[in-house]
């Protein structure tokens, strides 16, 4: 037998997490060491599973399936495909950052940091699991049992409103799971009915589904991931969640958690409701269209820098969520890419706001002013994040947001068109955030605001570097993503529109060689 | 004439309760008042005890015993063993001594009137009843009958020998004795009044079939044609008579006020192990005698399920005190098993079984943490003195939270297996609708779960918020145990799933 590395990856952080919670009150420091060791840990097993599938060298990862519930037909089985391994890349990456980035938050407050880290642990091995499971009852019970880490971190530690904000969240993320667990019941039920109880994913997608049963269940997984991910109109504990979560809680929940809803859209319900999908794209699409507009346009309106960006992530994952469900290739893979840049992306603006909200002690933009003359290298980062942001060629972002417009323009022509502005929105929105906070006369408030320290440039620095290397040399993913959707969308069964011109070359062109 | 033949091996289980039992009525009565508490307590564990192992020792078998009064079988032998584990744990809590500064949950003599000089100087000098322990083994002996019961006769009386124990329970609180009475009194006049009802319809059934037994009442069914009407009134009156025990909508209003008044181990004990067994009555009853008659009292099901599960988590959100809250949630997940009887195969009956048995274990649990709330009045169970008690001790306040995750159904705890169970047998059975309110009802009630753990973890705790007891090794065992299991049959559930689906099988 091979060692189980897809196991390994995900027990590791689930073991830091236990250990961590053992370390001794008082001891924070000791906890966070812990903690961060642990999440730096994983990133190694997740580097050596990535070569494999990035680089085609043979490490021995094998998909694994182990007996979870045989009454259920249910089990423990896990995979990776082109789709799962960027997603499990960002995930390992994100998660140390996230922690150092946490380091002095946590000790703001006066509360135990080590639940706080301990949790994100939990939610790490409870993302990695979703991401691989091949199974479905798998999927839904990390899906819903993430809630309550994430619930917790953010009740626990953050704003005045955190409350208000965590209940919120998972009430939404509640009542869009139940409705997934319907839906689920009603998958296994199809499959009880056909003569093979089982909730294994391929036994799952071989099914017939008939078109009006199809509907019903898709409306449920959909739910649940269209409040996860979220898209409008189910977005709303979101910007709350972001503005009073502690900044790298806000990175992580937008980041990498919430990639979990696209992430099912995409690798769920795509295969798993092919017609109910293909009929009901253009609605998806129109309410992806709106999400990337609506997100945009009050992203420009907020006072309130967490809340901003909060909504920033929400005209993000209208594209993601057009991408996929524009169902072409070209908008797939870009979709896809999309998360693992809007991670990227988020979570270094989210960090570095939490760096400004830390040193003024105030989210609020009309606090700030002139920042980028006591503390440059801040404002650089800032600025470096925000144009990641608005996808400026040639960082990764640019790639992504291209892919899924120039696939979306294949088959729908006006939704392409009026997703370009959010475009233009985001370059009004970031900038305009920038001039008002860095530029201009130097605040009283703000005179003497220290300069990046050395944790917080070791928490930046690798974030903007793989903004810059993705976007520079992205075809090792994007050729690995691209394996991975095509049987996707041979699934859905839709007719591929004749490429304008094919994705490799947009590659080049991203790259600007 | 024969004398009939009488499997004692096979009753063995009930014969030791039931001797048990009596054997403490005579030590009420002769031993001197010192000696009587371990002498109870010890002698109630012991015959909870032999008689589990003997229900283990019986497991596989299938027969119907008592010359057709009892059957032993999976669903039944299933039941007594979940009842009997239930009731050695609630044993453990009604032994628990230190909370209460020298006594225990219950009035020292429940005959002493409330503020009488009489019931003061019992608790001076420390005086302890233990009349509870037989009056729990009786009632243990009916709840292990009540679903074994295979003819009606013996349905009623195992009825009455488990709830008329139960109505003295709950008017034996030590604290707050006037609403304990209360409750008593309410149970024991509504309770009557459903025994009646219960009766009155046994009548009418006996009246169209001619017979007592299930069986020969299932076979009546396809022979009598013509007296449909006598039969239905039959059925219908006694679903009352269960449902009223189940605590049904709109059976149900019982359940808050003796919820509230009974003494808390005694809440716990009876929330978790009555559901139990007149859950198990009810579905021997309704797939076994009235099985061909499914078309019939289906939909009357549906309605009462829909209006259970809506009525129990819709009220629970306007609750203030933790055990009435708790008592509603406890409706709606009448409401959640009766979703799954409507399916009426072996499946359901499976899932209904695994279901009862996790939502026991977390009841018991939940109900034994109240209990080591306290402020100077007793138990503090205004919701509103809970707040900040996840600060002040967290260990204490993450397992009510674990116990409270398992009743939302989240997944990782024994509460989503069950829920997951009962939906997937409901949806195979042509119930889809049912589930979908189901699930709106489990997102309505997941709303003031979290609200209590809201109030325990993210708020600050008031100045002059109740103490967390230090409990006895018992109640700590008993809880650590029910945490234990709701987490464990949450992960890894199948094991005990296996348990059921084996036991699903009714003999006829």
């Amino acid at each position: 037998m091979t060692f189980p590395w897809l196991t390994t990856l995900i027990a590791l952080p689930a073991l830091g997490a236990v250990l961590t919670a053992l370390v001794p009150s008082g001891r924070g420091t000791l906890a966070k060491q812990v903690a961060t060791g642990f999440a730096l840990l994983t990133l190694v097993i997740g580097a050596l599973i990535s070569i494999q599938y990035l680089f085609d060298v043979d490490m021995g990862v094998e998909a694994e399936t182990y007996e979870w519930i045989a009454e259920f037909g249910a089990s423990w089985a896990l995979d990776v495909h082109g789709i799962s391994l960027a997603l499990v890349a960002l995930t390992v990456l994100a998660t140390p950052i996230v922690a150092l980035a946490m380091w002095h938050e946590a000790e703001d407050e006066k509360r135990d940091p080590k639940a706080f880290f301990s949790l994100l642990l939990v939610v790490e091995a409870l993302t990695l699991t979703a991401f691989l499971s091949q199974d479905v009852l798998l999927f839904y019970v990390v899906f819903e049992a993430m809630l309550i880490p994430l619930y917790f971190m953010i009740g626990m530690y953050g704003g005045p409103q955190r409350r208000y904000a965590a209940v919120k969240f998972l009430l939404y993320n509640l009542v869009g799971g139940l409705a997934m667990l319907a839906a689920v019941i009603g998958l296994y039920v199809e499959s009880v009915n056909s003569g093979n109880p089982s909730f294994f994913l391929p036994d799952l997608v071989a099914l017939d589904i008939d078109t009006t049963t199809q509907w019903w269940l898709f409306i449920g997984f959909m739910l649940a991931f269209a409040i996860k991910a979220p898209l409008w109109p189910f977005h709303t504990w979101l910007p709350d969640a972001a503005a009073e979560a502690t900044p790298s809680n806000a990175a992580f929940l937008s980041g990498v958690a919430d990639k979990v809803g696209t992430y099912g859209m995409i690798a769920l319900v795509l295969p798993l409701f092919p017609d109910a999908s293909r009929d009901a794209a253009p609605v998806i699409v129109v309410l992806a269209v709106v999400s990337i507009i609506y997100g945009a346009l009050l992203a420009v309106g907020q006072t309130d820098m967490k809340r901003l960006i909060g909504y920033t992530s929400i005209s993000h994952f209208g594209f993601i969520v057009l991408g996929i469900f524009a169902l072409t290739g070209e908008a797939a893979t870009g979709a896809t890419f999309y998360m693992v840049n809007h991670g990227l992306s988020t979570i270094a603006l989210f960090v570095v706001v939490g760096f400004l909200v830390s040193r003024r002690g105030s989210r609020q933009v009309e606090d700030f002013g002139g920042v980028q003359k006591p503390a440059p290298k801040l404002a650089g980062a800032f600025m470096f994040a925000g144009l990641s942001g608005l996808a400026l060629p040639p960082l990764s972002t640019f790639l992504s947001e291209f892919l899924v417009i120039s696939g979306t323009f294949l088959r729908y022509r006006p939704a392409a068109i009026i997703a370009t502005l959010g475009i233009v929105l985001s370059a009004l929105y970031i900038l305009w955030l920038y001039q008002r906070t860095m530029t201009g006369p130097v605040r009283p408030a703000v005179e003497g605001m220290p300069d990046l320290r050395t944790r917080e440039v070791a928490v930046v620095a690798p974030l903007l570097a793989l903004l810059l290397v993705v976007g520079v040399f992205p075809k090792p993913l994007t050729d690995a993503i691209d394996e991975a959707v095509g049987p996707t969308l041979v699934e859905v069964g839709v007719e591929q529109p004749e490429p304008l011109a094919p994705v490799a070359e947009h590659v080049e062109e991203g790259t600007g060689r | 004439m024969n004398a009939p033949t009488i499997e004692y091996a096979e009753l063995a289980p009930l014969i030791t309760i039931f001797g048990a039992a009596v054997i403490g009525v005579l030590i009420e009565a002769f031993v001197p008042r010192k000696l009587r508490h371990p002498i109870q307590v010890g002698l109630t564990l012991l015959a909870l005890v032999a008689s589990l192992v003997q229900v283990i020792l019986l497991a596989g078998t299938g027969i119907v015993a008592a010359v057709g009064a009892v059957a032993v079988d999976g669903p039944a032998l299933f039941l007594q063993g979940t009842i009997l584990v239930l009731a050695i744990i609630s044993v453990a809590f009604f032994a628990e001594r230190r909370l209460e500064a020298g006594g225990d949950a219950f009035a020292p003599a429940a005959s002493s009137l409330p503020g009488s000089e009489e019931e003061r100087v019992l608790v001076r000098e420390r005086m302890l009843q233990t009349e509870v322990y037989p009056l729990v083994l009786f009632a243990v002996g009916g709840m292990m009958l009540f679903p074994a019961s295979n003819d009606l006769l013996t349905l009623f009386i195992a009825l009455e020998v488990m709830s008329l124990p139960l109505y003295l329970l709950c008017g034996m609180a030590r604290r707050r004795r006037l609403l304990s009475q209360e409750a008593a009194l309410k149970y024991f006049l509504l309770g009557a009044f459903s025994s009646a009802i219960f009766l009155f319809g046994m009548a009418f059934v006996y009246g169209y079939a001619g017979t007592l037994r299930f069986g020969e009442i299932s076979e009546a069914l396809t022979a009598n044609i013509g007296q449909d009407g006598v039969l239905l009134a039959g059925v219908g009156l006694m679903a009352v008579g269960l449902l009223f025990k189940v605590g049904a909508v709109p059976f149900h209003s019982w359940t808050p006020d003796v919820y509230q008044g009974a003494p808390t181990p005694i809440t716990g004990f009876m929330a978790a192990c009555t559901k139990l067994a007149a859950f198990g009555a009810m579905v021997r009853l309704f797939y076994v005698a009235f099985g061909g008659l499914r078309t019939d009292w289906q939909p009357m099901l549906w309605a009462v399920a829909i209006a259970t599960m809506l009525v129990g988590a819709v009220v629970a959100l306007t609750q203030t005190d933790i055990k009435r809250m708790l008592a509603y949630s406890s409706i709606a997940h009448a409401g959640f098993v009766l979703t799954a009887m409507v399916a009426a195969d072996s499946s359901a009956t499976a899932a209904i079984l695994f279901y009862l048995a996790t939502y026991g274990i977390a009841t018991l649990g939940a109900f034994a943490v109240v209990t080591l709330v306290r402020d100077s009045g007793g138990e503090a169970t205004h919701l509103a003195k809970w707040a900040g008690l996840g600060r002040r001790s967290p260990i204490l306040a993450a397992t009510f939270a674990l116990f409270l995750l398992a009743f939302a159904g989240i997944p990782l705890t024994s509460g989503f297996v069950g829920k997951l169970t009962v939906f997937t047998a409901a949806v195979d059975g042509g119930a889809a609708p049912l589930v979908v309110v189901g699930v709106i009802a489990s997102a309505v009630a997941a709303f003031f779960y979290v609200r209590v753990i809201v109030l325990m973890f993210f708020s600050d705790p008031a100045p002059e918020g109740p103490t967390v007891a230090v409990p006895s090794l018992w109640t700590a065992v008993g809880i650590t145990l029910g945490a234990a299991a709701t987490l464990l049959l949450g992960i890894v559930p199948g094991p005990l799933l296996d348990l059921a689906q084996q036991a699903s099988i009714f003999v006829r």
